[in-house]
């Protein structure tokens, strides 16, 4: 069974997003830009399976520019064994119903036995692009998933719901979505980034799939949310209690 | 054409705030049908029906629906949206499963987490981590999105809406089985709903100390929520979790109690009306969105103002 396994070069979690004066959308000049954090779990997980011997191939699939063969070295330093990089044919932020089209196209040449994506994206925080495959597929799907086990045709996957967990037997093909406690992603080590090198990366483009990725929202403004106003310190519990009872009047 | 409101149901049972709230969002955006979707959910259509607000309600009672699998549900709208401009949902991990689907299954693009409807094409929602906020307008024929409620007032009741079956036969999913579900059930307000929220960190250090914070909250009747750290380290359970990942919130009150106060966890709470921070080190980033900062020693703070309560 192969893997296909969506990867998104952002904006590292590491930094904090800044807003352009122009109001047109978020700096990433000169920004550390890294592999989506949910991704690099969803890569482990689709390379602990191959590991286990319940996959034969994990395909990491990245939409977007050149310098997002960076982010599929990344996941071939994982463990995936080869890269497909999809250009869309334009500029800026590709929306997931795009991604997921041009997933589709992959998933209908490659004949995965899963998807692993991951539950969202950091920087448009959409977490969208898992179920639109799904739906544009037909296939079912298991989101915001903590734990996956191949029972031979089925996946048993635990999801983080809203009142705890949630237990599901999907029939395999399915599309998995990766929630952050699925693994902890190891560390490259520095012979597996030389290898990640020598791994095939195959460059498409969305056109070539058949997929048309011109946007379908409009991005009127881009603003800094609404800053808090400076607080106090205090200097101990019985002043707090106080300030929260007179002043602020919410206990 | 109208707006068509997915229903936050647990069980058979609404999830009355979230509903509420979506629909005092939605108002201006033109007639609202509510859609109940579960399994003996007549008491929850009724329920529905009376919100201030409603026009119909649409309730598909069938176990098909019992556990919300984004397959069915997703297949049901797919036949109902196409009498609508808008299908919202409030912005609970049910819908976030399902709406995306939808939207995929009717090539439209989604919005998740609005937290404004400027008008009946343009939305605004926050993205990387809150630290920005996008208004966007979307050319599709009928907007698919979810709603962060925390914000919204909910709809009050004394409404009398019609409740109509749809017109729909359910077909369950033949590929997606539900096994099993471990939903703690709790006596404390719901974390999203909550006037106060008490949450707890790393430094808390084990489970056993949790309890600590669970006794500050308990002592100001409020929900207890957890960093990311807390959570993976097993001292407080997954649904607890507030930031950009997990639960967001805005309540009156919120004690964030040996948080450091990363961007992904104040993401899902910078929009607190009050913000208190106990942290042993001053230099602590909490403290910069924190309207009363105490620098202190949680196992000496925290006992201190539960018993001073
Ligand atoms: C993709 C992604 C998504 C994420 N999503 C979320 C999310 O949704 N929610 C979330 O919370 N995090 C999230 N995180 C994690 C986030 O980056 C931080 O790692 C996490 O919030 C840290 O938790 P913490 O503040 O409890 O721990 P720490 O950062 O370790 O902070 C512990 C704090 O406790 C203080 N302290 C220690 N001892 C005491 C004491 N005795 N008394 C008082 N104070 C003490 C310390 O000074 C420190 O400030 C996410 C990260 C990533 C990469
Ligand atoms: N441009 C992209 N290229 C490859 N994968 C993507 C892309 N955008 C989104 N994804 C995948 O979809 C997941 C959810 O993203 P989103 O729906 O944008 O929040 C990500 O974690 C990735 O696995």
């Amino acid at each position: 069974m192969k893997i296909i396994v969506p990867v998104k070069r952002v904006i590292d979690y590491n930094v904090k997003a800044r807003v352009k004066p122009d109001g047109s959308g978020v700096d990433l000049q000169n920004v550390k830009m890294s592999i989506n954090p949910f991704d690099e779990i969803a890569v482990e997980e689709a390379v602990r399976l191959k590991e286990k011997g319940q996959a034969t191939e994990v395909i990491v699939v990245s939409v977007g520019p050149a310098a997002a063969q960076e982010t599929l070295r990344a996941a071939l330093a994982i463990g995936a064994d080869r890269a497909i990089l999809v250009d869309p044919g334009r500029e800026g932020d590709i929306e997931p119903l795009a991604v997921a089209k041009v997933l589709a196209a992959v998933v209908r040449a490659e004949a995965p036995g899963l998807v692993i994506a991951g539950k969202q994206a950091i920087d448009n925080d959409l977490g969208a692009t898992a179920q639109m495959l799904a739906g544009l597929l037909g296939w079912p799907q298991a989101t915001f998933a903590s734990e996956v086990v191949i029972e031979g045709e089925r996946v048993r996957v635990t999801r983080e719901v809203d009142g705890g967990l949630q237990i599901l037997s999907v029939a395999l093909p399915a599309v998995i979505s990766a929630d952050l406690r699925l693994n902890e992603p190891r560390y490259a080590s520095l012979p597996s980034i030389m290898k990640a090198k020598k791994k095939p990366l195959e460059t498409r483009t969305a056109a070539d799939l058949g997929v048309d990725a011109a946007p379908r929202l409009r991005t009127l403004r881009v603003a800094e949310p609404a800053a808090r106003k400076a607080g106090i310190r205090v200097g101990s519990v019985a002043e707090l209690v106080t300030k929260l009872k007179d002043e602020a009047g919410v206990i | 054409m109208g707006v068509l409101l997915v229903a936050d149901v647990n069980g058979a049972a609404l999830g009355r705030d979230a509903t509420a709230r979506a629909l005092s969002a939605l108002a201006g955006l033109g007639d609202v049908d509510v859609l109940v979707a579960g399994d003996g959910v007549a008491a929850a259509a009724a329920e529905a029906a009376a919100l201030q607000g409603v026009s119909k309600v649409l309730v598909a009672d069938d176990p098909a629906y019992a556990r919300q699998l984004a397959e069915p549900v997703a297949d049901l709208l797919a036949v109902l949206a196409t009498g609508y401009s808008h299908v919202a949902a409030p912005a609970t991990a049910s819908a976030q499963n399902i709406l995306p689907r939808l939207a995929g299954m009717l090539d439209v693009m989604v919005l998740t987490n609005v937290i404004q409807v400027v008008d009946a094409d343009t939305f605004a929602r926050p993205i990387y981590a809150g630290n920005a906020v996008e208004t966007v307008k979307s050319t599709d024929a009928v907007k698919i999105f979810t709603l962060r409620t925390a914000k919204f007032t909910a709809a009050g009741a004394g409404g009398g809406a019609e409740v109509v079956p749809v017109p729909v036969a359910a077909k369950a999913s033949a590929s997606s089985a539900w096994v099993e579900d471990r939903i703690a059930v709790s006596e404390r307000p719901e974390l999203t709903a909550a006037k106060i929220v008490v949450s707890g960190g790393r430094a808390l250090g084990s489970k056993e100390n949790f309890a600590l914070i669970e006794g500050l909250a308990d002592k100001l009747g409020a929900a207890v929520g957890a960093s990311r750290a807390a959570v993976d380290s097993g001292f407080a359970p997954n649904d607890w979790q507030v930031g950009q990942t997990g639960k967001n919130v805005a309540p009156d009150l919120y004690v964030a109690v040996g948080i450091s106060g990363a961007i992904q966890h104040l993401a899902g709470m910078k929009d607190s009306k009050i913000i208190v921070a106990i942290n042993k080190d001053e230099e602590a980033p909490i403290f910069k969105v924190a309207d009363y900062g105490l620098v202190a020693d949680l196992f000496e703070a925290v006992p201190e103002m539960t018993g001073a309560l």
